[in-house]
């Protein structure tokens, strides 16, 4: 397989509700440059937005970074921050920490993680309390016959 | 139907995206949880929410959605407005609650 490539690196500020959503949108235009299956798109920028909205929500600072191979797509969402002590539990849907400010906004569903879950083909989750996250997100491109 | 059919079945005001309202809806998503709609709502459909900060924006452009259409008098932000002007995404309001403007777009479908 060839060698990965970088295509973006972009930082995320915990707490910023203003730029949220803006790494998502990025790392969307770029794969559509690139002239990516359009449904995979889908499920890269619904997977990236919820991980790029943790980072916001639970963070302090983290970064997302688009990588291509010729497999697939990866994006990786790695924070520093409070970390997850209990992974189980903050995969199961409904499960959140949210604060009442960001409950307020429509966050804090507790459906961000599932989310990531059902779209990506692959996911890593490395996480310390009280150090950070990160959270690795394969997507495989869709074999043509 | 189209935005522009849209807007007259809902009494809606149009705040951005004039220049789009000939496009046709592809159907309506009612959620105010953003999870909820990032999930779920599909491209060309419109957005019913009472949600008015700039997040709202993102979700309507990373998911390709028709308009957000903020229900029961809610008015956007002044920087949701500007984003969405930038990013070319059509936001309308209606004084009508959801529940009638979800019921208007329901009985005029086709
Ligand atoms: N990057 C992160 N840093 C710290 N905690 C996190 C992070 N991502 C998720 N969590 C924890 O996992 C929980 C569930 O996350 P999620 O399913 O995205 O729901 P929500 O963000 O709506 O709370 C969060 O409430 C939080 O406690
Ligand atoms: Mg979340």
């Amino acid at each position: 397989m060839s060698q990965p490539r970088v295509l973006l690196e972009i930082p995320v500020e915990g707490n910023n509700f203003t730029t949220a959503g803006e790494a998502a949108s990025r790392v969307k235009r770029t794969l559509q440059k690139l002239g990516i299956d359009s449904a995979l798109i889908r499920r890269v920028s619904i997977a990236t937005y919820e991980a790029e909205m943790n980072i916001v929500i639970h963070a302090e600072y983290g970064k997302i970074v688009l990588q291509v191979d010729a497999g697939g797509v990866t994006v990786l969402a790695e924070d520093r921050g409070k970390g997850i002590p209990d992974l189980n539990q903050a995969m199961t849907a409904g499960f959140s920490t949210a604060s009442d400010r960001a409950r307020a906004m429509g966050f804090g569903a507790g459906m961000g993680l599932p989310n990531i879950k059902k779209c990506t083909d692959q996911l890593e989750i490395d996480t310390q309390v009280n150090v950070g996250t990160k959270v690795v997100m394969k997507f495989t491109y869709p074999t043509t016959s | 139907m189209t935005l522009e059919e849209l807007v007259k079945v809902i009494d809606a005001t149009v705040v951005t995206g004039h220049e789009k309202l000939t496009a046709k809806i592809r159907g309506v998503y009612v959620s105010d949880l953003l999870s909820d709609v990032i999930g779920h709502a599909q491209e060309g459909q419109v957005w019913l929410t009472i949600q008015t900060h700039t997040n709202v924006v993102a979700v309507a452009l990373l998911l390709n959605l028709a308009a957000i259409i903020f229900t029961a008098g809610a008015t956007p932000d002044g920087e949701t407005v500007t984003k969405a002007q930038n990013e070319g995404i059509v936001l309308l309001t209606t004084a009508l609650s959801t529940y009638e403007t979800a019921g208007r777009l329901y009985r005029n479908q086709q």
